[in-house]
């Protein structure tokens, strides 16, 4: 059933118990994104050194899929060069079918390719709340676009 | 009302394989096979431009336009066709009033007394006119039942207020707004008194005469009618005095180089071709709740409420953000449960065919002054049933599942 697909145990667990929540008082950059047509926010900072991301906090408020989505982003960001950051967001945004492509993900092992955020998967039979899982990650998008200026 | 059901075609539908139950009336009511009908029968038959032209199909255009104008009138009680205005709907009706009569009249330092629980047509237009004007915006709240709280009202009542404008029912809540009392207030000091009446006029009856305001806006989609066409009931002495917000065809008798002659009330404020296959289906809609009668459909609607809220008192961790009073309130019903956002109860609810609405409802002032973030609402019509609440509160549990909420 599409509904249990969509609300994996792992997707509430993050929901319930995002990661790396709250500010960074050494951030280096700070983005914020609203959906306007439900009112979900997410907000991010980063702390980033010779290209990689040192630190991550995000806060927000909204549905289970945007905010397991943002907090299981923060966990794979940090640590990560912003190169591997880019090819981490355009592998999930292939993989939720927002960006043309095949799907990244092996069947055959799963979380091998992207972790947690494969749990988000089962969003793609709910078109509706795609953009729920993608609002993280246009937030990222912006930040890293600040990033390199 | 099971006769009722039988004429909304869409109700026999199908949704995620489950028999759909449609509580989101209060977002847009579906629409009898009457009124899909005189729509069709119109493009069928007798579409043409209507105040135009002398032949047999503008001839027949113009009186099914004027007809349904007629008719909306009688409905709500209007002395004469002339009181009503056609629009696009609620919004529409709203901007004309604020930059038609709030525009040229507002002074600084004058005041506009609104509600914190507005639909934003009837909170943006105001902060528009006000920063073009110098006004000033001062807000009632609301009692811990979610009734408007008239204990400070007084406060505002003072010969800088200008405008009151209040909606007739909550599109959130569901609260019955305090309109007696605001007209009273108005009158005391010679402000406008207008009435957001989007949720009011589809749901309680409505005698114009009685209430007493000035102005009064409503929207066809809310009342079984189609999108795209509304009503401004004003009285007469005010529509008189107010400038039409938008000029074109169709508004005036006489066009110069450099100036223009209005035609009379309410053409002057219907500029352009209007909506008239919708006005046709106004009409027809009308006609509807005509036949099942205003008061029924209230006391529908208050049995279906009172049922509604009970067994959603049965479901644990389940919070109705309304009034309790069934006096005091509609068949509008906003609700949280436990810590599940309410856009994942809505889409849970949309697999079990349950139609609800999920977010801020155009009301993001009133989800401030609630601190909630959003809300889930379920709203009922003339044709809404036992077996759809049942369905509902089917779906609560299932999120409850889901969810892992013991
Ligand atoms: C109380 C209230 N006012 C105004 C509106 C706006 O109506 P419309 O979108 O038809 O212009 C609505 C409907 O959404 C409403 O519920």
């Amino acid at each position: 059933m599409a509904l249990e697909e969509l609300y994996r145990e792992v997707i509430l667990d993050h929901y319930r118990h995002p990661r790396h929540k709250g500010t960074l008082s050494n951030a280096d950059v700070h983005a914020e994104g609203l959906n306007p047509s439900c009112g979900d926010e997410f907000s991010l900072d980063l702390a980033i050194a010779d290209g990689v991301i040192t630190d991550v906090a995000t806060q927000g408020q909204g549905c289970s899929i945007s905010q397991a989505s943002g907090s299981m982003m923060a966990d794979a960001i940090k640590g990560k060069t912003l190169e591997e950051v880019g090819e981490l967001a355009h592998k999930f945004r292939v993989m939720m079918s927002i960006d043309e492509g095949e799907n990244p993900v092996d069947p055959a092992r799963p979380g091998a390719v992207l972790g947690d955020l494969e749990a988000l998967q089962g969003v793609r039979k709910f078109p509706v709340r795609i953009k729920c899982a993608d609002l993280p990650w246009t937030t990222l998008a912006d930040a890293l676009s600040q990033a390199e200026s | 009302m099971q006769q009722v059901r039988a004429d909304f075609p869409i109700l026999d539908r199908l949704v995620n394989g489950k028999r759909l139950a449609y509580l989101d009336s209060s977002a847009t009511t579906q629409k009898p096979s009457q009124v899909i009908d005189a729509i069709s029968d119109y493009y069928r038959v007798y579409n043409s431009n209507v105040h135009r032209g002398a032949h047999t199909l503008a001839a027949e255009a113009t009186i099914a336009y004027e007809d349904a104008r007629t008719k909306i009138a009688q409905f709500i009680g209007a002395g004469s066709s002339n009181e009503v205005v056609f629009t696009k709907g609620t919004t529409n009706g709203m901007n004309l009033i604020s930059y038609g009569w709030g525009l040229n009249r507002l002074r600084e330092g004058d005041r506009i007394l609104l509600t914190v629980m507005e639909h934003h047509a009837n909170v943006v237009p105001w902060q528009i006119i006000a920063k073009h004007t110098g006004a000033e915006l001062v807000y009632l709240e609301l009692d811990e039942d979610y009734r408007v709280d008239l204990s400070n009202l007084d406060r505002f009542v003072d010969d800088r207020l200008k405008i009151i404008s209040v909606s007739g029912m909550s599109n959130v809540t569901g609260t019955i707004g305090p309109v007696p009392q605001l007209v009273e207030a108005a009158r005391s000091v010679g402000a406008l008194m207008i009435v957001d009446a989007a949720q009011s006029v589809p749901h309680l009856p409505t005698n114009v005469a009685e209430i007493g305001a000035d102005l009064l806006v409503f929207s066809a989609h809310k009342m079984l009618g189609p999108t795209g066409i509304g009503a401004m009931w004003g009285r007469p002495e005010i529509l008189e005095e107010m400038d039409p917000a938008e000029g074109g065809g169709e508004m005036i008798t006489d066009v110069r180089l450099y100036e223009s002659r209005w035609a009379p009330v309410p053409h002057k404020f219907e500029a352009g071709t209007p909506p008239i296959a919708q006005a046709v289906g106004f009409g027809a809609a009308i006609d509807y709740l005509d036949k099942l009668g205003m008061e029924a459909v209230r006391r529908h609607e208050v049995a279906i409420t009172r049922y509604a809220l009970d067994r959603l008192s049965e479901v644990p961790d389940l919070r109705v953000v309304g009034p309790t009073d069934l006096s005091a309130r509609g068949g509008t019903i906003s609700f949280e449960l436990g810590d599940i956002h309410p856009h994942d109860v809505a889409t849970i609810l949309d697999q079990e065919g349950v139609a609800v609405r999920a977010g801020h409802h155009c009301a993001k002032p009133l989800m401030r002054y609630l601190e909630v973030p959003a809300t889930a609402r379920a709203s009922f019509y003339v044709y809404t049933t036992e077996e759809d609440i049942d369905q509902l509160v089917t779906g609560l549990y299932r999120a409850r599942d889901l969810f892992g909420l013991a």
